[in-house]
């Protein structure tokens, strides 16, 4: 503490202070050590400390290593640097590496001091100054100090020489422009003898290779033959003990030059052809019982793939990894997947043959191996093997560990969606992915399958008796669950009545209450989300028309969900007891069948859909005029059902919500299938989130532009502010005012008119009118009337709304309300939609007036414009 | 460019030393080095010694209580980086005496056991004394391990592969002070 309270004490030693950082027990307690610390070296550094300045340096570097800011350190780097003793240089140096890099300017101060160094005479001092320039060294600095560098290379040092040459490294790096200065010398280095200047001058070769195509011909002219020698001198030399590692001389200089032969004969015949045979040589002389010896024939392999090489050399290439493919050794086997996956550019069948081990590989306990073996065969899977290697790794999924389980999920699914010669494998590979893996496949991947089936006549009804089966077996896959319930909803008569067998199916026997049975396990599965819970409710109110026998039961099951405290199920359950109940009539057309969903839109739209969904809903709010009536494709085929579609929908309609929230869903049908209340909801968000997947799926196809049922008979429930009110009642409304709906036939059509707001002294109607011709324009005439018993004066209408509508208020025809509503104040309002087609109206007003000389105000929002203003 | 980062971490996750070769913000070091040591410190010993993170790979060993991490490129030969942390070791076991290298021999099956006296301390206690002395040296010169780390790695490409070059002018620096 002492420190804290004098911070011109010059700290601690070094020692000291790691053995306090290590005592400290929790994160808070090292925070405040290092905190001490900083200060006292800050203080040191501001005082001009010199005796403690080495140490400090220390420090900072350690607290660097910890993860904390020592930039404050930076300066005082320059300043070791520029003194004159070897061991301030050298840790100034060290500094200068650890605490700053290329992009601070402050690194443009050392460039002199790197240029005096650079010539001193002392050689361990220009080796400091080439390991910093080497590691951080920006493009000017390259540009400033290649001269020096250049020079340096020259040396008759071994250790100068070699860091010049991983320092040109990086200035060619940073400035290719400089690559031609660097040719000649880096090929002379390569007739050195000192392995640290063979392997640096190796390096600067291939990175001139990458640096410049000259530079590439050059080399592979003039260095080739250099390049041999070395590889057949080290690889033939007798034992070196500083540079063995377990029996073999220099792996390392080994890989490097490897390397670059591959660099250099990578489409080049002639160089290929020139090492030929030394890589035929290091292939099969090399000892592959150590690691070092397989590191070298692993890149041996690699260059040999890489090059232009003989079929012979390719074939023992293919063996040692064949050799390394059967290797006990987990790290050896990786690199061999690994090497595999280069070698299917080279030589497919080759791979193919190892097939079985690497499926095995996939098996691996081993994540890393297993991650690879999957990948490489995701590569080998063609038209011919795709059936047998589905099946290996559908097995696989059984027992596979969780974590692992996604990759694999989506890799099968890719596969199955790739290769699918039938729709009869394609169905019964999904089905089982479903049941093994169904929490983990894709939304689009289940979306397709739901396209699939619905365009598969032929196949539906396996499709419903293998999910039902399925769904029976695994109930806890999500998404089986999703797509089980889709089509027992929809094709419930098939499951029952075992339409369509195929041969290789045995028969079941489900009655009409399994099939509610099993939806109503799925809807009652306390792990099942908002989503599935959704699509059950569907099914449940589609099986109610299929098999009438069990719509009682199926009212009591949707109404137990009428309290649910997630609104979006709340919402169905209401509506669709309210169906059942009370609607008769139009249920069976309101639930048939869902019309045949276009496959080649939604390849289509899936494709655009992954880079943002939001955009989808963007599409379809602007293909539909009004923007509000959005309804699904299916009604343009089968006009006779369109609310059937809207109801199987109503998740579909959320997203307008979320991607437009400044314009509020305005009409009826969108409240009736639950989205106003989600509006008004402070949960509202969360069904819509989780809900739109529908939407993707089915708002598919060609929006009906024209003949969409109108609701203009409603009456008044849907005020904005008072939404809150019982929905059933606005259900019920809404379905009995169903029957009188005219269909809207063009666009001059009189617009319904609204109760603007209701409260309860005040009701405000709306008029509308249009003139022919001016879409965007409307004239609203809005009339006010008293509810209560006494007369309101001073009576003001104020409104207002959004920017991209312009509106102009004419005076109201009197100031003064008249009780009990005997007679109204009119006012006309022009509205000008500039957004007309995309945005509704929207509307915002304030009504002051006054009873009995008080001050009254009242204040509402208009939501429910009706469609097309 | 081949090397993209060294860390030495030890069992519990604590950094004993890190050299990146790219820049990096220390919030994305601080990151970086989490995620990594999060997923290498649940590997077993039967496990290979890669694991894939990001962009790039990470080979790393381990000895006793520490692991050496090396972050490399994604075409960088992995089994010569293993062979480069094996180097490295051997020459802090050279200039720090007493540190007796030993390798878990599940770990590295393939490795060359016999130069490494690891059946001379067939106890455990033993090794692991020693390799908390280890993690001291590291810890008590971060700087001269830096050094050795400067001789050996430069801009993420190896400079010198020979004990003896890599320790003589930390050697030399150490008789004069």
């Amino acid at each position: 503490m002492d420190l804290a309270i004098n911070p011109f004490s010059s700290g601690t030693r070094l020692r000291d202070m790691i053995r306090a950082i290590r005592a400290c027990k929790t994160a808070a307690e090292e925070r405040a050590v290092v905190r001490r610390e900083c200060a006292a070296i800050r203080a040191a550094i501001s005082e001009g400390d010199h005796d403690y300045r080495h140490r400090n340096m220390a420090k900072l570097m350690f607290i660097h290593m910890l993860g904390y800011p020592t930039h404050f350190g930076q300066m005082e780097c320059l300043k070791l640097i520029a003194a004159a003793g070897f061991p301030e240089k050298r840790i100034g140096y060290l500094g200068l590496m650890l605490l700053l890099d290329e992009r601070q300017e402050v690194l443009m101060l050392v460039t002199n001091s790197l240029k005096q160094d650079l010539n001193h005479s002392n050689q361990f001092i220009v080796g400091l100054a080439l390991c910093a320039l080497g590691n951080i060294c920006s493009a000017e600095m390259a540009r400033d100090l290649s001269p020096e560098v250049e020079r340096l290379l020259q040396s008759r040092e071994p250790n100068t020489k070699k860091k010049a040459a991983l320092c040109s490294i990086r200035i060619v790096r940073k400035v290719p422009d400089l690559a031609e200065n660097f040719m000649g010398s880096a090929v002379s280095l390569l007739k050195e003898k000192h392995h640290g200047v063979l392997i640096s001058a190796v390096q600067l070769c291939t990175e001139l290779c990458k640096a410049s195509k000259e530079a590439l011909e050059y080399l592979r002219k003039n260095c080739l033959d250099g390049l041999v020698r070395i590889l057949r001198d080290v690889s033939n030399s007798s034992y070196a003990p500083e540079y063995d590692i377990a029996g073999i001389t220099d792996p390392f200089l080994h890989i490097r030059v490897l390397k670059l032969m591959r660099v250099l004969g990578q489409g080049d015949a002639d160089c290929s052809e020139f090492v030929n045979d030394i890589l035929a040589q290091v292939a099969t002389k090399t000892e592959s019982n150590k690691n070092a010896g397989n590191a070298i024939l692993y890149e041996c392999v690699e260059t040999i793939m890489g090059i232009e090489a003989t079929s012979g050399l390719r074939v023992l290439a293919i063996n040692i990894l064949g050799r390394f493919l059967s290797n006990r050794d987990n790290n050896i086997r990786y690199v061999a997947l690994n090497m595999l996956m280069k070698a299917m550019a080279v030589d497919t069948q080759a791979v193919q043959r190892h097939r079985a081990t690497i499926l095995e590989c996939v098996k691996d306990a081993d994540v890393s191996i297993r991650k690879r073996a999957l990948e490489l065969v995701y590569l080998l899977v063609n038209d011919a093997n795709a059936k047998p290697l589905t099946k290996e790794l559908v097995d696989y999924l059984e027992v596979s560990d969780q974590d692992f389980k996604d990759d694999l999920t989506a890799k099968i699914c890719s596969i199955v969606e790739k290769f699918s010669q039938d729709k009869l494998w394609y169905l019964d590979q999904m089905f089982k992915v479903l049941s093994l893996a169904g929490n983990y496949v894709k939304d689009d991947v289940w979306h397709a399958l739901i396209v699939l089936i619905s365009n598969a006549s032929e196949l539906q009804g396996y499709s419903v008796r293998s999910l039902y089966k399925a769904l029976i077996a695994c109930g806890e896959q999500e998404s089986l669950v999703r797509v089980s319930v889709w089509c027992i909803g929809e094709y419930g008569e098939m499951l029952v009545n075992n339409v369509g067998m195929l041969d290789i199916e045995e028969p079941i026997t489900v009655t009409e209450s399994d099939a509610v049975d099993a939806v109503e396990v799925s809807l009652k599965r306390y792990s099942a989300d908002v989503t599935t819970r959704a699509m059950c409710l569907v099914a449940l109110l589609k099986l109610s028309s299929r098999f009438p026998p069990t719509s009682e039961r199926i009212k009591e099951i949707v109404a137990q969900n009428k309290g649910n405290t997630v609104l979006e199920i709340q919402q169905r359950s209401i509506e669709f007891s309210s169906i059942i109940q009370r609607h008769q009539s139009i249920k069976s057309s309101l639930l048939e069948r869902m019309p045949v969903i276009d496959e080649a839109s939604y390849l289509v739209k899936r494709a655009a859909s992954t880079q943002a969904t939001i955009s989808s809903d963007k599409l379809a709010a602007a293909t539909t005029p009004g923007g509000s009536l959005k309804l699904p494709n299916g009604v343009a085929k089968q006009p006779a059902a369109p609310l059937a579609d809207l109801l199987d929908l109503s998740s579909d309609d959320t997203p307008v919500t979320t991607s437009a929230p400044a314009a509020a869903p305005n009409d009826f049908l969108q409240d009736l299938l639950g989205i106003g209340l989600t509006d008004t909801s402070p949960a509202g968000g969360a069904p819509s989130a989780s809900t739109d997947i529908l939407m993707d799926l089915l708002s598919i196809g060609s929006p009906v532009q024209n003949g969409p049922p109108t609701l203009s008979n409603f009456g008044a429930p849907g005020q904005a502010g008072t939404k809150l009110a019982p929905a059933t009642s606005q259900v019920v409304d809404l379905l009995d005012g169903l029957s009188s709906s005219s269909p809207l036939s063009d666009e001059n059509t009189a617009y319904p008119s609204i109760t603007a707001f209701q409260s309860a002294t005040l009701k405000i109607t709306f008029n509308f009118k249009k003139q022919p011709g001016k879409l965007q324009e409307t004239t609203i005439h809005a009339s006010f009337t008293n509810l209560t018993s006494n007369t309101f004066t001073d009576f003001i209408f104020q409104a207002a709304v959004p920017k991209f509508i312009q509106l102009r208020l004419d005076p109201a025809s009197s100031n003064i309300l008249p009780a009990n509503g005997n007679d109204s104040v009119t006012q006309s309002l022009s509205v000008t939609n500039n957004q007309h087609g995309q945005k509704p109206l929207a509307m915002r007003m304030r009504i002051s007036y006054k009873v009995n000389g008080e001050d009254r105000l009242e204040q509402g929002q208009i939501n429910n414009f009706p469609a097309g203003l | 460019m081949g090397i993209r980062f060294v860390l030495f971490v030890n069992k519990q996750g604590q950094t004993r030393l890190a050299q990146y070769y790219e820049h990096l913000s220390i919030d994305e070091r601080r990151a970086l080095e989490g995620e990594i040591v999060r997923k290498c410190l649940a590997r077993t010993d039967q496990q290979c010694s890669f694991v894939e993170h990001r962009n790039y790979k990470v080979v790393y060993r381990r000895y006793a209580s520490l692991f050496f991490l090396v972050g490399v490129d994604n075409d960088e030969n992995e089994l010569a980086i293993l062979e480069f942390i094996h180097l490295f070791v051997e020459t802090m076991d050279r200039h720090f005496g007493n540190v007796v290298i030993f390798i878990n021999p599940n770990n590295f099956v393939s490795c060359d056991c016999k130069d490494t006296q690891a059946h001379d301390h067939a106890d455990a206690t033993v090794v692991f004394h020693l390799f908390h002395q280890c993690e001291l040296d590291i810890m008590f010169h971060l700087e001269k391990v830096h050094f050795m780390l400067e001789e050996m790695v430069m801009n993420g490409c190896i400079v010198e592969t020979s004990k003896q070059n890599i320790l003589a002018p930390i050697q030399l620096m150490e008789k004069t002070s």
